[in-house]
């Protein structure tokens, strides 16, 4: 009985130390030189597999930033630029910075502004919806709404409103990985530069139609009126085939845009609400802007009103 | 059970591989073709055809008469555009076209006051063939035709042979598998012995030594007509086919015909065939006879809703609520408006679309017929592959084109599929097939060009 235990315990014991020894002869005689530099760079960079860098993984980044002389214009999105310098200290290699950038949707057409004319039965997917056709709604150049860029997003930072129908990008989780740019067939998303309160002024609309064509397809589409470009104090608006676009290096943020718009396609983020007692020389834009304020309030109040029967009903 | 087959077989021919028959639906079979009244505004766009837009050569205000170029062809693989209209060009703009988007259109308004948009020519059976080879093809090409049975390749490439001796076989598809479409129906009934010279115009040019004509036999009257009408001329045959869906697709009726296989990736001139519709034969004939370029076709306007449909010849242009109106508005409870027949018909956004050189047919459905239903899980039944005329497996390269496996789906020949939509037809969990697999045949298109 107790014979048969230790021929057992031996029997394992030497098959364990065979193959340690086997194992041992292999992992030395085929051992594959890898620079201990790339392991250090993968556990700076983020783990987030992403692909926003341009490589399939961390892991391939790490070894393009090790093996390549130039660095300069190699950059990881996600982890930013202070995981680039961290990078470039350890290489010992100079790297560019720039600036942090974040998605933004270049879309305001929801459902109560952009009346849909068609229905599509089809897969609802981005991409097969734009290969068929123009889309539900008259304007052929905004959301589709079917989702493609949530789908993609791994960070979690997209989701889409089921009240608009169209994505919403939260602006914290967002890493500008840049999947989303990607994903849109229409070029929808673009990255903006970040700043510290992630204050932003830009043009949500895509619509390159004549101005009645495109408002009578949604309310907020930019018309191309020019009276953002006629007011920009730094020439930041450019208008090209009846649409405004904001150059984020050349703006200021200084809003003045935004108050002239006659369709609001212009959104600005994260300002405060404007004070309403400024000096008095610029007593103009503060009407504007009291007026917006109150119309506001206004659709707040009768959205609040409009939910209460429903709730009882 | 063997045995059945093999004596419809040779009874009737009909390709081997897959094919579905979905019910027939031909309301407008009998009803003959009236002309459209003038419409006031026509929509030319410039984009009729495949291959290269063609090129406008109008501006704004310029009087055109009937029958004047107003786009020219842009390439090689392009064709002319003529005005089919005498009128004013009020202007270019971008109006949605049955793809769905908005492309350049050239808009003209009809002169009231001028009579040539009113006069309806007689024009007699002109059966002398006077022109050379040349010639003919000379016309053909400035007479902007185009294959007039929905792909809209322009003719005069078909006809462009490197070796005259090559094909032997000039095949006439007057199949019209699709549910509910008449037009070819009616114009082989009207015009069969237009057709017929149309027919020997072109073996004339190309040398060709024989034709056939290939009808299905849900046309019993018109196979009667064009039998009758092909006594004349001893090359030309009439082939009754057994109906089947898609037998009008060119590489199966070649198949159904001669028995020749169109080489992956070949074109039918490969196996010595070409093929040309009856409409498109008899434009030929239209241009080679008459020097009148392809300005107006027939469209079957039809549904199972509607008060009257019925067959029109339609100048190119008029817009489609023009057509519906003609045939009684549209009843309640339509789903959707398709350009073409119901199985590779297109929906179209609005009736502001006009009517172009590939408008075969514009059906009406109702809700009960066109709605689709929810998608469920594959049950591998493996139906989708029974009915492929092309041999491939439709679930398959719908999961591929699903999954983004491009490559794969390329190395499964996503790119022969024809898209006649018979797998989405017959799939017992609705699943949309065709919708993906087009969707991958894109991607792979795209993925080639980068390649090369």
């Amino acid at each position: 009985m107790s014979i048969s235990i230790l021929y057992s315990v031996f029997l394992l014991t030497s098959l364990g130390a065979i193959a340690a020894i086997i194992l041992y002869v292999v992992s030395k005689k085929f051992y594959v030189y890898e620079d201990p530099l790339i392991a250090k760079v993968d556990d700076i960079l983020p783990a987030a597999n992403c692909g926003g860098c341009g490589s399939p993984g961390c892991k391939a980044f790490a070894e393009k930033l090790v093996i390549s002389e130039d660095i300069s214009d190699l950059f990881c999105p996600v982890g930013g630029n202070n995981v680039m310098k961290q990078v470039a200290e350890i290489l010992g290699k100079e790297v560019a910075e720039k600036d942090p950038t974040v998605a933004v949707l270049r879309c305001q057409g929801g459902c109560d502004v952009r009346p849909k004319t068609t229905e599509y039965q089809g897969p609802r997917s981005c991409a097969i919806s734009s290969l068929v056709y123009g889309g539900e709604t008259d304007c052929q150049y905004g959301c589709l709404g079917d989702g493609d860029c949530v789908d993609v997003c791994d960070f979690d930072a997209m989701y889409m409103d089921e009240k608009t129908g169209l994505p919403v990008i939260i602006t914290d989780k967002c890493t500008s990985c840049g999947a989303c740019v990607k994903a849109c067939p229409r070029d929808i998303i673009e990255m903006r530069p970040r700043n510290k309160r992630d204050l932003k002024v830009f043009v949500g609309c895509l619509n390159l139609d004549k101005g009645g064509i495109a408002k009578k397809a949604c309310e907020v589409a930019c018309i191309g009126c020019s009276k953002c470009e006629d007011i920009c104090p730094k020439d930041a608006v450019v208008m090209k085939d009846n649409l405004a676009y904001i150059d984020s290096e050349l703006c200021t943020l200084c809003r003045k845009c935004v108050d002239v718009c006659p369709t609001h396609s212009i959104i600005e983020t994260n300002f405060p609400p404007k004070k309403v007692k400024k000096p008095i020389e610029e007593k103009p834009k503060v009407e504007l802007a009291t007026k917006k304020e109150t119309q506001l309030e206004v659709k707040a109040k009768v959205e609040v009103e409009s939910e209460k029967p429903s709730t009882n009903a | 059970m063997k045995l059945n087959q093999k004596n419809q077989v040779q009874m009737l021919k009909t390709f081997p591989k897959g094919g579905i028959h979905p019910a027939e639906n031909k309301i407008t079979s009998s009803i003959a073709i009236k002309r459209m009244p003038v419409p006031k505004v026509v929509y030319v766009p410039i984009a009729q055809h495949i291959g290269v837009p063609s090129e406008i050569i109008v501006e704004r205000k310029d009087k055109v008469h009937i029958g004047q170029v107003i786009a020219k062809s842009g390439g090689f693989v392009s064709s002319n555009i003529h005005s089919p209209v005498a009128g004013t060009v009020t202007k270019l703009d971008m109006i949605v076209d049955s793809s769905g988007y908005k492309k350049q259109c050239i808009v003209i308004r009809t002169d009231e006051k001028d009579e040539s948009n009113f006069e309806n020519k007689e024009y007699p059976l002109k059966k002398d063939i006077t022109m050379d080879q040349k010639d003919i093809l000379k016309h053909i090409s400035d007479s902007g035709i185009v294959g007039l049975g929905g792909a809209t390749f322009p003719s005069h490439v078909k006809l462009d042979l490197k070796n005259d001796n090559h094909v032997d076989y000039l095949l006439v598809n007057g199949v019209e598998c699709e549910p509910y479409l008449t037009a070819d129906h009616r114009l082989m009934l009207e015009k069969a012995d237009e057709i017929i010279v149309g027919i020997q115009i072109l073996m004339h040019a190309l040398h060709i030594k024989q034709a056939v004509i290939g009808i299905e036999n849900n046309k019993k009257d018109a196979i009667k007509v064009l039998k009758t009408a092909s006594q004349v001329d001893e090359r030309i045959n009439v082939a009754a086919l057994q109906v089947k869906y898609p037998q009008g697709s060119e590489k199966q009726l070649i198949k159904a015909i001669v028995n020749r296989e169109v080489p992956k990736g070949g074109l039918p001139m490969d196996v010595g065939v070409i093929v040309h519709n009856v409409g498109t034969i008899f434009a030929i004939y239209q241009a080679v006879q008459y020097d009148i370029p392809l300005m107006e076709r027939v469209v079957t306007v039809t549904g199972k809703k509607l008060d009257a449909p019925s067959n029109f010849w339609v100048k190119i242009g008029t817009p489609i609520k023009d057509l519906v109106e003609e045939v009684g508005g549209i009843p309640e409870g339509t789903r959707k408006i398709v350009n073409g027949g119901p199985m590779m018909g297109k929906a179209i956004k609005n009736t502001d679309v006009p009517v172009t050189k590939g408008t075969s047919g514009i059906l009406i459905i109702s809700e009960e017929e066109a709605s689709r239903q929810e998608s469920k899980n594959c049950i591998r039944c493996s139906n989708c592959v029974f009915v492929c005329p092309m041999g491939l497996e439709p679930h398959l390269l719908m999961t591929l084109s699903e999954k983004g496996l491009y490559e794969r789906a390329s190395a499964e020949d996503i790119m022969t599929c024809i898209e006649c939509g018979s797998c989405s037809y017959v799939c017992p969990s609705h699943r949309p097939l065709l919708d993906y697999i087009r969707f991958g045949k894109n991607i792979v298109k795209k993925l080639q060009t980068v390649k090369n």
